[in-house]
């Protein structure tokens, strides 16, 4: 548990310190940069050329079909991961009843597969 | 506060390591591509060009910051941290020796991935916020590969989970510590059961560090580059460095997989244990020289190749290995 903690911490610095140094660096940079204003610089560069209509354009549909059947896959890992490690220490009762879950999770996939969802369209 | 001392020595390692990687590796990709393509890369500054990264560096940080008006500021500003501090964070749960660890998590290998599968929404920010439809574009293909690629790595390397009883990249290390029939290392690379998993990690990191065949969200020849493209000074030179980082992770991730970590089973073990950083260091760096070399090798794949290759195949054939090898192992113990 004592080390537990002493990770923990050093985890929460990682988190502080690579929040501090982004700004830093920033601000350094800053500091040293020339600094010529001109308004043409504040276009958008985009290609090259003057950008054409608005920036947040429509996007299909695909991507979002993706994003749902990731969470469903994604729960499914979290759920995984405790079971692989106790694996070897259970016996074959619990592989039987993960193949279980798998096979309702590969069900549901099948399904998703057969009404077109992972064809990119 | 002694604890907060000596943690925070250890991001500043960490931290150093991240830059003196970005450095190295800049340079390295630009040889490694530059003689590929039978030209010689960077040769002027320095002794055969070695000081070159490094003046990029300087250039990059004394370059003028540009935000442009049309741009979403708050997001924009936010997104190089979004991309970084996760990338650095990758760096926390790596085994370098068996007394070289920044920190010793008992789910080190899912935390790492929890890292770099943050580093998707830093991406997404950039490109959105940019006001610019090919940033946007490249955001939106980063979000949706990294996501449909993250499941197919996770799975693939659950049988190792299994096998060992552990998600503590240093007793997966431990697990691959000796020799097979006296003369081959017991790296798992050489045990049939992982090599169906080897193959899909292989082809899930890459996806998952943007490396080349699957940089869809850079592209430079489709769009212009991509997330980063109204990015400048030290704001892109923070977007980029992350890219190099997460190619060094994903590799080193290999390597304590599969490639036995800091290990070597032929020399003594006293050898072995003072040089393990050393070893894990050269073992990392053939990694990344690996992906450089698909990297020149390989033309980019388009988006829907990417998408179809990640869901209807990669994730049904984890899904049966996983099975598979649950019954091997069940079987074989």
């Amino acid at each position: 548990m004592e080390g537990a903690t002493a990770d923990h911490i050093v985890l929460a610095l990682f988190v502080i310190i690579g929040a501090i140094f982004v700004p830093l660096t920033i601000t350094v940079s800053h500091i040293l940069a020339p600094s010529n204003p001109h308004p043409r610089k504040l276009d958008t560069y985009e290609c090259g050329s003057e950008p054409i209509g608005p920036p947040w354009v429509q996007f299909r549909v695909g991507y979002y079909v993706y994003a749902l059947l990731f969470v469903v896959f994604d729960i499914e890992t979290v759920f995984l991961y405790p079971w692989a490690v106790a694996f070897d220490r259970m016996g074959v009762f619990v592989l039987a009843e993960m193949v279980v879950f798998i096979a309702i999770i590969a069900a549901g996939f099948a399904y998703a597969w057969k009404e077109g969802a992972l064809r990119w369209r | 506060m002694n604890a907060i001392g000596i943690g925070a020595l250890k991001v500043l390692a960490a931290l150093a390591l991240m830059l003196v990687n970005g450095v190295v590796l800049i340079y390295m990709l630009r040889k490694v591509l530059g003689h590929l393509h039978l030209r010689l890369g960077p040769t002027h500054v320095g002794w055969k060009g070695t000081l070159q990264t490094t003046m990029d560096v300087l250039k990059l940080v004394t370059k003028e910051d540009i935000t442009p008006r049309a741009v979403d500021r708050w997001l924009f500003r936010l997104a190089p941290a979004m991309v970084f501090v996760p990338s650095l964070m990758a760096y926390a749960a790596l085994p370098f020796s068996d007394s070289w660890r920044i920190t010793n998590l008992d789910a080190g290998l899912l935390y790492t991935f929890t890292a770099l599968s943050i580093v998707p929404i830093g991406v997404l920010m950039a490109g959105w916020a940019s006001a610019n439809k090919w940033s946007l574009l490249g955001g939106m293909r980063a979000a949706a590969q990294q996501i449909a690629y993250e499941v197919p790595l996770l799975l693939s390397v659950l049988p190792i989970v299994m096998l060992v009883g552990s998600a503590n990249l240093g007793t997966i290390v431990e697990a691959q510590q000796g020799t097979l029939f006296g003369v081959l290392p017991r790296w798992f690379i050489l045990n049939p059961l992982f090599w169906p998993t080897f193959l899909i990690f292989v082809v899930a990191s890459l996806v998952e560090s943007n490396q080349t065949p699957f940089d869809m969200s850079e592209a430079e020849s489709e769009l212009v580059s991509g997330f980063s493209t109204e990015y400048s000074s030290m704001k892109f030179g923070l977007l980029y460095l992350s890219e190099f980082s997460n190619g060094f992770i994903i590799s080193a991730l290999g390597v304590t997989l599969f490639f036995g970590g800091w290990t070597l089973p032929w020399l003594p073990a006293p050898v072995v244990s003072a040089l393990g950083p050393l070893i894990f260091m050269i073992k990392t760096y053939i990694g990344i020289f690996v992906m450089m070399w698909i990297r020149g090798t390989y033309p980019r794949v388009r988006i829907d190749q990417v998408m179809q290759l990640g869901w209807q195949r990669l994730i049904p054939i984890s899904l049966v290995w996983i099975v598979f090898s649950g019954i091997v192992i069940k079987v074989w113990s």
